[in-house]
């Protein structure tokens, strides 16, 4: 069985489409994959504590691993101490390691 | 420490209109640092990005000649990237869409560049570690 990373790219305040990619990292965890979601650009503004992003919230929750870009959180002020629980901050270089891991990798 | 590997990235998106070209080359950047072996397929309007002729300009709002301005050009970055590999004993091979050029007249690319097809995705792919697809929207 295949293990993923997924790379999240859209604010989900502004495309609908993220809770496909989403719904596609849930069910690609539940079938038995390592799936692990990197946010990266405009997506890590629905990593924020209070944000209102449940179907996140719940991936974290539930085995998928939500990574966000480090960088991204810089350059829109984000504070790597207020994202919701069960998302990490990680640098870019964390998709080229899942990558080199033979990790599929896509992005949305 | 994994081994040195090669990945392949395919671009489709023109520059300077979207952070997924810079997110590209931070990807492509943090690979070539490794020393891995880059193939990167540039499709559609991405065959602009290491276009030779993008030139800086003067901003006249910010009051700034050419040089003060020193506005970043995708063609640096394409170039940087390439050195980079080749400093850390990787390659990076970049290939521009054909058709896409020649819809584009896009043909003058910098040093490096060379001109294919699809086909050479497939290839690139099938011999690769790994393949990013970058689409557009």
């Amino acid at each position: 069985m295949a293990d993923y990373i997924l790379i999240e790219s859209r604010d989900p305040f502004d495309s609908t489409e993220t809770g496909n990619f989403l719904d596609l990292a849930e069910g690609l965890s539940k079938e038995g994959s390592e799936v692990a979601l990197f946010l990266v650009q405009n997506a890590v503004m629905a990593a924020r504590h209070g944000a209102k992003a449940a179907a996140l919230a719940a991936l974290a929750a539930n085995g998928v691993k939500v990574l966000a870009d480090s960088f991204s959180l810089q350059e829109r002020g984000i504070s790597p101490n207020r994202l919701m629980a069960g998302i990490t901050v990680a640098p870019l270089s964390a998709v080229i390691d899942y990558m080199a891991a033979g990790r599929k990798a896509l992005w949305h | 420490m994994m081994g040195k590997k090669t990945l392949t990235f395919l671009l489709m998106d023109a520059p300077f209109e979207t952070a997924r070209t810079t997110t590209a080359l931070r990807l492509i950047d943090i690979a070539a640092r490794r020393g891995y072996d880059i193939n990167v397929f540039a499709y559609e309007g991405a065959v602009y990005l290491p276009l030779a002729s993008q030139a800086k300009h003067a901003n006249a709002v910010h009051g700034t000649d050419a040089a003060e301005e020193d506005h970043p050009l995708p063609r640096e970055w394409v170039a940087a990237v390439m050195q980079e590999a080749v400093r850390n004993g990787g390659k990076l091979d970049w290939v521009n869409c054909g058709l896409c050029v020649d819809e584009r007249g896009a043909n003058e690319a910098i040093a490096g560049v060379r001109r294919g097809s699809p086909a050479d995705f497939w290839k690139m792919a099938g011999a690769s570690d790994n393949v990013l697809v970058i689409p557009t929207r």
